[in-house]
């Protein structure tokens, strides 16, 4: 299959601590991924440094074979690399709905269609569909439908985290990168929201990277394990093999959170 | 429209209060617009002087006392002089955003006080406006100006009622929320704040350049900061519900003037300054909670 992320010997240190040693990656094209480590292994510098919020202080990213290393956030959310955070980043103080429209606005502005005064009705690049409908077909994807008048800020937990991925969706993004999609939403939830998750955004075609902790989850859903222990890359295979790797179920799999 | 028919039966002085209430109306509704984005600006008087200067210096210097022409001039020099500094206010938030803004509209003021050419502190007179080539008779003229600030206050209040639903005016909001999320979500709040601090530039130009035909004559204290003020109590009082409400505060806050004024020449401010208070503890949503429904938020 097509490689469709590639990181290349990265390297960061913040002081004295190294939160990046050498990590290498190949992503193929419509993969799912599954990052795992302990709190501090490097996941999340890995995710920040794809998506722009740090910089490598050595090594490359490429993205369809195009250097992304030094571009910020914003430059690499419109090439179509997304991500959802570990605490929901929301327009708390707005409705579900707004919130969507909110994203689809900026990728109506960012499609050039009238810019930042595109008229209401312009159909959302990827979708083909004016705003509205789009807003409707995303919430109706993610099980938000009956939250959409709702606030952002008084919605439970588990929803938070749907509606911020949701909000990644409108972009149309080729990959995205979950930080801890289930954390924080009970056991018996999180098959069901991880499911729903990944059929909505297979469905919008979407190679996904996710960060978790619950070993079930992994073996679950990622079809390809990334271990990290210490800032490296200590196993890269299929989560049958990964997990049972010696110096995996010592680093990671012994020290997991339940 | 109950403004323009029933308008020429209004005193003078009314006529001199409502103009003026559009005038000062917009440049509420781009403070408004700033304020949806969590920004205040304590300096929009430097716009407004701008917009007001301009409509002058086209009166002084070239002859053109057209209405028009001068809303033009005004919305003009105040959108090419944000275009400049917003790329220095785009990058500031909070309290480094309003402070910023007000010591540029001092400086303005300074720049103003020592320019002999444009009347320094004392300013200069303004000719009667004319419309389209037409000089009203003088009993029209107040009138004349009058109509035409409501035509444009009205036109340029329901575009800023379409631009809320656009991707900017959504923006706004979202800026004021979580800047994190607007860039991730692959917007520049930067680039955004400087669009709207143009945007909101051009109607307090647009604002300057009517007052300053209003009244007849301009000033550097347009520019004072004690100008800034009196918008940030206007845009306080009206509240951020609707695009109207600017002007239902502007039109509050002349009167109160007037009559504080009129009452008590010399504890004016006390007046007013009650009035505030009044207003931030029991409608803290602004003047326009009173009449805001549901369906409109």
């Amino acid at each position: 299959m097509a490689l469709i992320l590639q990181a290349k010997n990265l390297n960061k240190a913040f002081g004295a601590v190294t939160a990046a040693k050498d990590v290498s990656a190949a992503i193929e094209q419509d993969s799912v991924v599954g990052l795992i480590g302990t709190n501090g292994a490097g996941k999340t510098t890995f995710i920040n440094m794809i998506t722009g919020y740090l910089k490598p202080d050595t090594g490359a990213i490429e993205y369809e074979g195009r250097d992304i290393t030094r571009l910020p956030p914003r430059d690499i959310t419109r090439l179509g690399i997304c991500r959802s955070f570990q605490i929901p980043q929301l327009y708390s103080s707005l409705s579900v709905l707004d919130n969507m429209h909110i994203g689809l606005g900026i990728v109506l502005r960012n499609a050039g269609l009238g810019g930042y005064f595109a008229r209401p009705g312009a159909l959302v690049p990827g979708f083909g569909k004016p705003a509205e409908e789009v807003a409707e077909h995303l919430l109706a994807r993610f099980g938000l439908a009956d939250y959409r008048s709702r606030n952002a800020q008084v919605l439970p937990g588990g929803v938070r985290k749907l509606l911020d991925i949701a909000l990644t969706m409108v972009a149309k993004p080729r990959v995205l990168l979950l930080d801890e999609p289930t954390s924080g939403v009970s056991a018996q939830e999180k098959f069901g929201i991880m499911q729903m998750v990944l059929d909505a955004v297979r469905a919008e075609g979407a190679t996904v990277l996710f960060v978790e902790h619950d070993m079930e989850v992994v073996s679950r859903f990622a079809q390809r394990v990334l271990a990290f222990y210490d800032g490296r890359i200590i196993a890269d295979a299929p989560p049958a093999v990964a997990l049972q790797d010696p110096e995996v179920k010592r680093h990671v799999v012994g020290r997991a959170r339940a | 429209m109950v403004l323009l028919i029933g308008g020429p039966w209004l005193p003078q002085w009314a006529m001199f209060i409502v103009t003026i209430a559009f005038a000062k109306g917009l440049v509420a509704l781009g403070l408004m617009l700033l304020l949806r984005a969590g920004l205040v600006s304590f300096g929009q008087a430097l716009y407004y002087c701008l917009g007001a200067y301009a409509a002058g210096a086209l009166g002084r210097f070239f002859g053109v006392s057209d209405i028009f022409a001068q809303m033009l001039a005004g919305a003009a020099a105040a959108g090419v002089a944000a275009f400049i500094l917003g790329f220095l206010l785009a990058k500031y938030r909070g309290i480094f955003f309003g402070l910023l803004s007000l010591a540029l509209s001092m400086i303005l003021y300074g720049l103003l006080v020592k320019n002999e050419a444009l009347g320094s502190t004392d300013g200069f007179n303004i000719l009667p406006s004319t419309l389209f080539g037409m000089r009203p008779g003088p009993g029209w003229v107040r009138y004349a100006v009058l109509a035409s600030a409501g035509v444009v206050a009205l036109l340029l209040a329901l575009a800023v009622h379409r631009y809320l639903n656009t991707p900017l005016g959504r923006l706004a909001p979202a800026i004021k929320d979580n800047e994190i999320r607007v860039e991730y979500m692959g917007a520049s709040a930067r680039h955004a704040v400087h669009v709207m601090y143009v945007i909101a530039a051009v109607l307090a130009g647009v604002g300057g350049a009517l007052a300053a035909t209003t009244v007849g004559h301009i000033d550097p204290e347009m520019a004072f900061w004690t100008t800034s003020g009196e918008f940030i109590f206007i845009t306080i009082l009206a509240g951020t519900g609707s695009v109207v409400a600017p002007f239902a505060g502007a039109l509050l806050y002349g009167v109160i003037h007037t009559t504080a004024y009129d009452l008590s020449p010399n504890t004016w401010q006390l007046s007013l300054g009650a009035a505030l208070l009044l207003i931030i503890v029991f409608l803290p949503e602004g003047l326009w909670s009173l009449f805001a429904q549901r369906r409109w938020r």
